[in-house]
Protein backbone atom coordinates (compact mmCIF):
# COMPACT_ATOMS: atom_id res chain seq x y z
CA UNK A 1 0.00 0.00 0.00
CA UNK A 2 1.11 3.81 0.74
CA UNK A 3 3.90 5.20 3.07
CA UNK A 4 3.19 3.75 6.37
CA UNK A 5 3.66 -0.03 5.30
CA UNK A 6 7.26 1.17 3.96
CA UNK A 7 7.46 2.84 7.15
CA UNK A 8 6.47 0.58 9.67
CA UNK A 9 8.97 -2.28 8.56
CA UNK A 10 11.94 -0.55 9.49
CA UNK A 11 10.47 0.80 12.61
CA UNK A 12 8.69 -1.14 15.43
CA UNK A 13 4.53 -2.15 14.55
CA UNK A 14 2.44 -0.15 17.08
CA UNK A 15 -1.26 -0.28 16.78
CA UNK A 16 -1.83 3.05 17.80
CA UNK A 17 -0.24 4.04 14.80
CA UNK A 18 -3.21 2.08 12.91
CA UNK A 19 -4.98 3.85 14.94
CA UNK A 20 -4.24 6.87 14.50
CA UNK A 21 -4.54 6.57 10.96
CA UNK A 22 -7.86 5.27 10.58
CA UNK A 23 -9.34 7.73 12.67
CA UNK A 24 -7.96 10.41 9.89
CA UNK A 25 -9.17 8.23 7.18
CA UNK A 26 -13.04 7.82 8.87
CA UNK A 27 -13.60 10.54 9.46
CA UNK A 28 -12.44 11.85 5.59
CA UNK A 29 -14.16 9.45 3.29
CA UNK A 30 -15.01 11.44 -0.04
CA UNK A 31 -17.02 9.48 -1.97
CA UNK A 32 -17.22 10.01 -6.18
CA UNK A 33 -19.06 12.23 -8.03
CA UNK A 34 -21.50 9.07 -9.55
CA UNK A 35 -24.38 8.13 -10.19
CA UNK A 36 -26.45 4.90 -12.49
CA UNK A 37 -29.79 5.29 -11.93
CA UNK A 38 -32.54 6.87 -9.78
CA UNK A 39 -30.44 5.79 -6.57
CA UNK A 40 -27.86 8.84 -7.71
CA UNK A 41 -30.66 11.06 -6.83
CA UNK A 42 -30.73 9.92 -3.05
CA UNK A 43 -27.32 10.70 -2.81
CA UNK A 44 -27.30 14.32 -4.04
CA UNK A 45 -30.14 14.20 -1.35
CA UNK A 46 -27.55 12.94 1.25
CA UNK A 47 -25.33 15.80 0.86
CA UNK A 48 -28.41 18.46 0.94
CA UNK A 49 -28.52 20.68 4.22
CA UNK A 50 -31.87 18.42 5.32
CA UNK A 51 -29.62 15.58 5.84
CA UNK A 52 -25.88 16.88 5.70
CA UNK A 53 -23.23 14.13 4.92
CA UNK A 54 -20.70 16.96 5.71
CA UNK A 55 -21.91 16.14 9.71
CA UNK A 56 -19.81 12.60 9.11
CA UNK A 57 -16.28 14.44 6.65
CA UNK A 58 -17.95 13.08 3.63
CA UNK A 59 -19.18 16.38 1.97
CA UNK A 60 -16.60 16.88 -0.59
CA UNK A 61 -17.31 14.59 -3.28
CA UNK A 62 -14.72 14.69 -6.29
CA UNK A 63 -15.61 14.41 -9.72
CA UNK A 64 -12.25 12.61 -11.00
CA UNK A 65 -11.72 9.25 -9.19
CA UNK A 66 -8.21 9.65 -8.53
CA UNK A 67 -9.46 11.65 -5.49
CA UNK A 68 -11.83 9.61 -4.64
CA UNK A 69 -11.47 7.23 -1.61
CA UNK A 70 -15.42 6.09 -1.71
CA UNK A 71 -17.10 4.16 -4.63
CA UNK A 72 -20.75 4.87 -4.21
CA UNK A 73 -22.64 2.51 -6.97
CA UNK A 74 -25.90 3.86 -6.87
CA UNK A 75 -28.11 2.53 -8.86
CA UNK A 76 -28.55 -0.42 -11.94
CA UNK A 77 -25.29 -1.67 -13.38
CA UNK A 78 -26.24 -2.70 -16.94
CA UNK A 79 -23.61 -4.67 -18.26
CA UNK A 80 -22.71 -2.53 -20.95
CA UNK A 81 -22.21 -0.03 -18.69
CA UNK A 82 -19.96 -2.68 -16.30
CA UNK A 83 -16.50 -2.35 -18.36
CA UNK A 84 -16.59 1.79 -17.46
CA UNK A 85 -17.70 0.72 -13.42
CA UNK A 86 -14.61 -0.99 -13.61
CA UNK A 87 -12.48 1.22 -15.31
CA UNK A 88 -13.09 4.18 -12.58
CA UNK A 89 -13.09 1.94 -9.82
CA UNK A 90 -9.19 0.72 -10.49
CA UNK A 91 -8.25 4.19 -11.15
CA UNK A 92 -9.15 5.54 -7.75
CA UNK A 93 -6.16 5.35 -5.70
CA UNK A 94 -5.85 3.21 -2.33
CA UNK A 95 -7.11 3.07 -0.04
CA UNK A 96 -10.18 3.40 -1.70
CA UNK A 97 -14.41 1.46 -0.52
CA UNK A 98 -17.38 0.79 -2.63
CA UNK A 99 -20.87 0.68 -1.16
CA UNK A 100 -23.06 -1.01 -2.95
CA UNK A 101 -26.10 1.59 -2.83
CA UNK A 102 -29.67 -0.14 -3.61
CA UNK A 103 -31.11 -3.29 -4.55
CA UNK A 104 -30.19 -2.86 -7.85
CA UNK A 105 -26.64 -2.70 -7.15
CA UNK A 106 -26.83 -5.46 -4.40
CA UNK A 107 -28.51 -7.66 -6.38
CA UNK A 108 -29.82 -6.96 -9.76
CA UNK A 109 -32.65 -5.82 -7.59
CA UNK A 110 -36.27 -6.45 -9.88
CA UNK A 111 -33.90 -6.87 -12.96
CA UNK A 112 -33.67 -10.22 -13.25
CA UNK A 113 -32.89 -10.16 -16.97
CA UNK A 114 -29.96 -10.23 -19.63
CA UNK A 115 -29.04 -7.02 -19.59
CA UNK A 116 -27.89 -5.98 -16.37
CA UNK A 117 -25.28 -7.42 -13.89
CA UNK A 118 -27.07 -9.21 -10.98
CA UNK A 119 -24.91 -7.40 -8.18
CA UNK A 120 -21.77 -5.52 -8.42
CA UNK A 121 -19.92 -7.77 -6.76
CA UNK A 122 -19.68 -9.93 -9.67
CA UNK A 123 -16.89 -7.31 -10.85
CA UNK A 124 -15.68 -5.00 -8.02
CA UNK A 125 -15.20 -5.86 -4.32
CA UNK A 126 -18.18 -4.50 -2.42
CA UNK A 127 -17.47 -3.32 1.41
CA UNK A 128 -20.80 -2.18 2.62
CA UNK A 129 -24.38 -3.06 0.94
CA UNK A 130 -27.50 -1.25 1.24
CA UNK A 131 -30.79 -2.20 0.39
CA UNK A 132 -33.87 -0.41 -0.69
CA UNK A 133 -35.93 0.72 -3.94
CA UNK A 134 -34.35 3.20 -3.50
CA UNK A 135 -32.95 3.65 0.17
CA UNK A 136 -33.88 6.76 1.57
CA UNK A 137 -30.64 9.30 2.50
CA UNK A 138 -30.32 8.14 5.85
CA UNK A 139 -29.52 5.09 4.86
CA UNK A 140 -26.69 5.96 3.16
CA UNK A 141 -25.51 8.11 6.45
CA UNK A 142 -26.33 4.38 8.43
CA UNK A 143 -23.93 2.56 5.22
CA UNK A 144 -21.40 5.56 6.02
CA UNK A 145 -21.37 4.87 9.62
CA UNK A 146 -21.16 1.53 9.30
CA UNK A 147 -18.47 2.21 6.74
CA UNK A 148 -16.29 4.04 9.22
CA UNK A 149 -16.35 1.51 11.84
CA UNK A 150 -15.18 -0.79 9.13
CA UNK A 151 -11.88 1.79 8.55
CA UNK A 152 -11.34 1.75 12.29
CA UNK A 153 -11.00 -1.84 12.26
CA UNK A 154 -8.65 -2.01 9.59
CA UNK A 155 -4.78 -2.58 9.55
CA UNK A 156 -2.08 -2.02 7.44
CA UNK A 157 -2.20 -5.68 6.42
CA UNK A 158 -5.94 -5.72 5.71
CA UNK A 159 -4.55 -3.52 2.70
CA UNK A 160 -2.25 -4.61 -0.08
CA UNK A 161 -2.37 -3.51 -4.14
CA UNK A 162 -5.05 -5.29 -4.58
CA UNK A 163 -6.98 -5.54 -8.33
CA UNK A 164 -10.70 -6.60 -8.38
CA UNK A 165 -11.63 -10.18 -7.85
CA UNK B 1 -52.05 12.41 -52.65
CA UNK B 2 -51.42 9.03 -51.14
CA UNK B 3 -53.62 7.26 -53.53
CA UNK B 4 -52.23 8.75 -56.74
CA UNK B 5 -48.91 7.49 -55.19
CA UNK B 6 -50.30 3.74 -54.76
CA UNK B 7 -51.67 3.74 -58.17
CA UNK B 8 -48.27 4.50 -59.51
CA UNK B 9 -46.79 2.27 -57.54
CA UNK B 10 -48.80 -0.60 -58.68
CA UNK B 11 -48.34 0.09 -62.52
CA UNK B 12 -44.96 -0.12 -61.69
CA UNK B 13 -44.21 -2.54 -58.96
CA UNK B 14 -47.67 -5.04 -59.10
CA UNK B 15 -45.55 -8.05 -59.05
CA UNK B 16 -43.95 -7.45 -56.06
CA UNK B 17 -46.39 -6.17 -53.95
CA UNK B 18 -48.08 -9.34 -52.17
CA UNK B 19 -50.65 -7.40 -50.60
CA UNK B 20 -52.43 -3.77 -49.68
CA UNK B 21 -54.11 -3.15 -46.64
CA UNK B 22 -55.92 0.07 -45.49
CA UNK B 23 -56.95 1.00 -42.33
CA UNK B 24 -58.21 4.48 -40.71
CA UNK B 25 -56.46 6.08 -43.70
CA UNK B 26 -52.94 4.04 -42.80
CA UNK B 27 -51.66 2.01 -46.10
CA UNK B 28 -49.43 -0.67 -45.21
CA UNK B 29 -47.63 -2.62 -48.23
CA UNK B 30 -46.27 -6.14 -47.94
CA UNK B 31 -44.08 -6.50 -50.73
CA UNK B 32 -41.31 -9.49 -52.04
CA UNK B 33 -37.83 -9.88 -50.50
CA UNK B 34 -36.37 -9.87 -54.06
CA UNK B 35 -36.15 -6.82 -55.34
CA UNK B 36 -37.28 -4.46 -52.37
CA UNK B 37 -34.24 -2.71 -52.90
CA UNK B 38 -35.05 -0.88 -56.21
CA UNK B 39 -38.80 -0.49 -54.97
CA UNK B 40 -37.75 1.77 -51.90
CA UNK B 41 -35.07 3.33 -53.85
CA UNK B 42 -37.86 4.65 -56.41
CA UNK B 43 -40.12 5.73 -53.11
CA UNK B 44 -37.06 7.63 -51.76
CA UNK B 45 -36.20 8.87 -55.10
CA UNK B 46 -38.76 9.03 -57.58
CA UNK B 47 -40.37 12.61 -57.82
CA UNK B 48 -43.84 11.00 -57.63
CA UNK B 49 -43.52 9.02 -54.92
CA UNK B 50 -41.12 11.37 -52.73
CA UNK B 51 -40.77 9.72 -49.40
CA UNK B 52 -37.51 11.61 -48.06
CA UNK B 53 -37.72 10.30 -44.44
CA UNK B 54 -37.49 7.17 -42.82
CA UNK B 55 -39.08 7.39 -39.01
CA UNK B 56 -38.53 3.88 -38.29
CA UNK B 57 -37.05 0.53 -38.98
CA UNK B 58 -37.54 -2.62 -37.23
CA UNK B 59 -38.04 -5.96 -36.82
CA UNK B 60 -41.30 -8.23 -35.73
CA UNK B 61 -40.98 -12.03 -34.50
CA UNK B 62 -43.31 -14.37 -35.66
CA UNK B 63 -41.69 -17.29 -34.07
CA UNK B 64 -43.54 -20.26 -35.52
CA UNK B 65 -44.61 -19.07 -38.73
CA UNK B 66 -42.59 -18.92 -42.15
CA UNK B 67 -41.32 -17.00 -42.94
CA UNK B 68 -40.06 -16.12 -39.29
CA UNK B 69 -38.85 -12.56 -39.28
CA UNK B 70 -40.62 -9.21 -40.87
CA UNK B 71 -38.68 -5.94 -41.24
CA UNK B 72 -41.30 -3.12 -41.23
CA UNK B 73 -40.14 0.10 -43.07
CA UNK B 74 -42.15 3.21 -41.81
CA UNK B 75 -42.02 6.19 -44.73
CA UNK B 76 -43.05 9.70 -44.70
CA UNK B 77 -42.68 12.08 -47.52
CA UNK B 78 -42.11 15.55 -46.41
CA UNK B 79 -43.24 16.98 -49.58
CA UNK B 80 -46.51 15.87 -49.43
CA UNK B 81 -47.19 15.07 -46.06
CA UNK B 82 -47.97 11.44 -45.76
CA UNK B 83 -46.98 8.19 -44.76
CA UNK B 84 -46.41 4.91 -46.31
CA UNK B 85 -45.49 1.43 -44.08
CA UNK B 86 -43.55 -0.96 -46.13
CA UNK B 87 -43.29 -4.93 -44.61
CA UNK B 88 -41.55 -7.39 -45.85
CA UNK B 89 -40.67 -11.08 -44.63
CA UNK B 90 -37.83 -13.00 -44.20
CA UNK B 91 -35.95 -16.32 -42.87
CA UNK B 92 -33.54 -16.61 -40.58
CA UNK B 93 -31.03 -17.90 -43.25
CA UNK B 94 -31.71 -14.71 -45.76
CA UNK B 95 -30.36 -11.33 -45.61
CA UNK B 96 -31.90 -8.27 -46.32
CA UNK B 97 -30.89 -5.77 -48.37
CA UNK B 98 -29.23 -2.41 -46.22
CA UNK B 99 -31.21 0.70 -46.99
CA UNK B 100 -28.73 2.97 -45.25
CA UNK B 101 -27.46 4.51 -48.52
CA UNK B 102 -30.79 5.99 -49.17
CA UNK B 103 -31.74 7.26 -45.58
CA UNK B 104 -28.83 7.58 -43.19
CA UNK B 105 -31.54 7.16 -40.13
CA UNK B 106 -30.84 3.86 -41.29
CA UNK B 107 -27.91 2.86 -40.24
CA UNK B 108 -28.33 2.52 -36.44
CA UNK B 109 -31.90 1.60 -36.68
CA UNK B 110 -30.47 -1.29 -39.40
CA UNK B 111 -27.86 -1.99 -36.15
CA UNK B 112 -30.58 -2.41 -33.31
CA UNK B 113 -32.91 -4.55 -35.76
CA UNK B 114 -29.58 -6.71 -36.06
CA UNK B 115 -28.59 -6.80 -32.15
CA UNK B 116 -32.42 -7.21 -31.15
CA UNK B 117 -33.27 -9.72 -33.77
CA UNK B 118 -30.30 -11.02 -35.48
CA UNK B 119 -31.53 -10.11 -38.89
CA UNK B 120 -28.60 -9.50 -40.99
CA UNK B 121 -28.23 -6.29 -43.61
CA UNK B 122 -26.20 -7.01 -46.13
CA UNK B 123 -23.60 -4.12 -47.63
CA UNK B 124 -23.85 -2.41 -44.41
CA UNK B 125 -21.08 -0.44 -43.56
CA UNK B 126 -20.76 -1.06 -39.71
CA UNK B 127 -23.04 -3.76 -38.78
CA UNK B 128 -22.47 -4.08 -35.06
CA UNK B 129 -24.21 -4.07 -32.31
CA UNK B 130 -25.08 -1.33 -30.82
CA UNK B 131 -27.28 -1.19 -27.76
CA UNK B 132 -25.61 -4.64 -26.06
CA UNK B 133 -22.39 -5.60 -25.32
CA UNK B 134 -20.27 -6.71 -28.52
CA UNK B 135 -19.57 -10.01 -26.96
CA UNK B 136 -23.35 -10.75 -26.00
CA UNK B 137 -25.10 -14.18 -26.72
CA UNK B 138 -28.35 -14.36 -28.13
CA UNK B 139 -30.61 -11.42 -29.97
CA UNK B 140 -33.04 -10.40 -26.73
CA UNK B 141 -36.22 -9.76 -29.02
CA UNK B 142 -36.14 -13.31 -30.43
CA UNK B 143 -39.14 -14.74 -28.85
CA UNK B 144 -37.62 -17.85 -27.85
CA UNK B 145 -34.76 -15.89 -25.88
CA UNK B 146 -35.34 -16.28 -22.28
CA UNK B 147 -35.93 -13.15 -20.32
CA UNK B 148 -32.33 -13.79 -18.26
CA UNK B 149 -30.24 -14.55 -20.79
CA UNK B 150 -28.70 -17.72 -21.89
CA UNK B 151 -25.61 -17.10 -19.43
CA UNK B 152 -27.57 -15.94 -16.55
CA UNK B 153 -26.15 -18.72 -14.32
CA UNK B 154 -22.70 -17.83 -15.02
CA UNK B 155 -20.93 -15.25 -12.89
CA UNK B 156 -20.37 -12.00 -15.10
CA UNK B 157 -17.12 -11.28 -16.22
CA UNK B 158 -15.28 -7.78 -17.75
CA UNK B 159 -13.18 -7.54 -19.72
CA UNK B 160 -11.32 -4.11 -19.82
CA UNK B 161 -9.29 -3.28 -23.14
CA UNK B 162 -5.80 -2.87 -23.39
CA UNK B 163 -4.66 0.87 -23.34
CA UNK B 164 -2.47 1.27 -26.35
Amino acid sequence: MGIEERELERNVLITSVEKLVNWGRKFSVWPLTFGLACCALEFIVAGSATVDMARFGSEVARPSPRQADLMLVAGTLTKKMAPMVKRIYEQMAEPKWVIAFGSCACTGGIFRSYNVVQGVDQIIPVDVYVPGCPPRPESFLAALIKLQKKIERETVRDRKLISAP
Amino acid sequence: MNREKIEVLKRKFGSQILSLKEEKGEITLLVKLEGLKNLLKALRYDDEMAYDMLIDLCGVDYLGEDPRFEVVYLLRSLRDGDRLRIKVRLNEDQEIETVSDLWRAAEWLERETYDMFGIRFANHPDMRRILLPDDFNGHPLRKDFPAEGYDFDKPFEVKLEEES
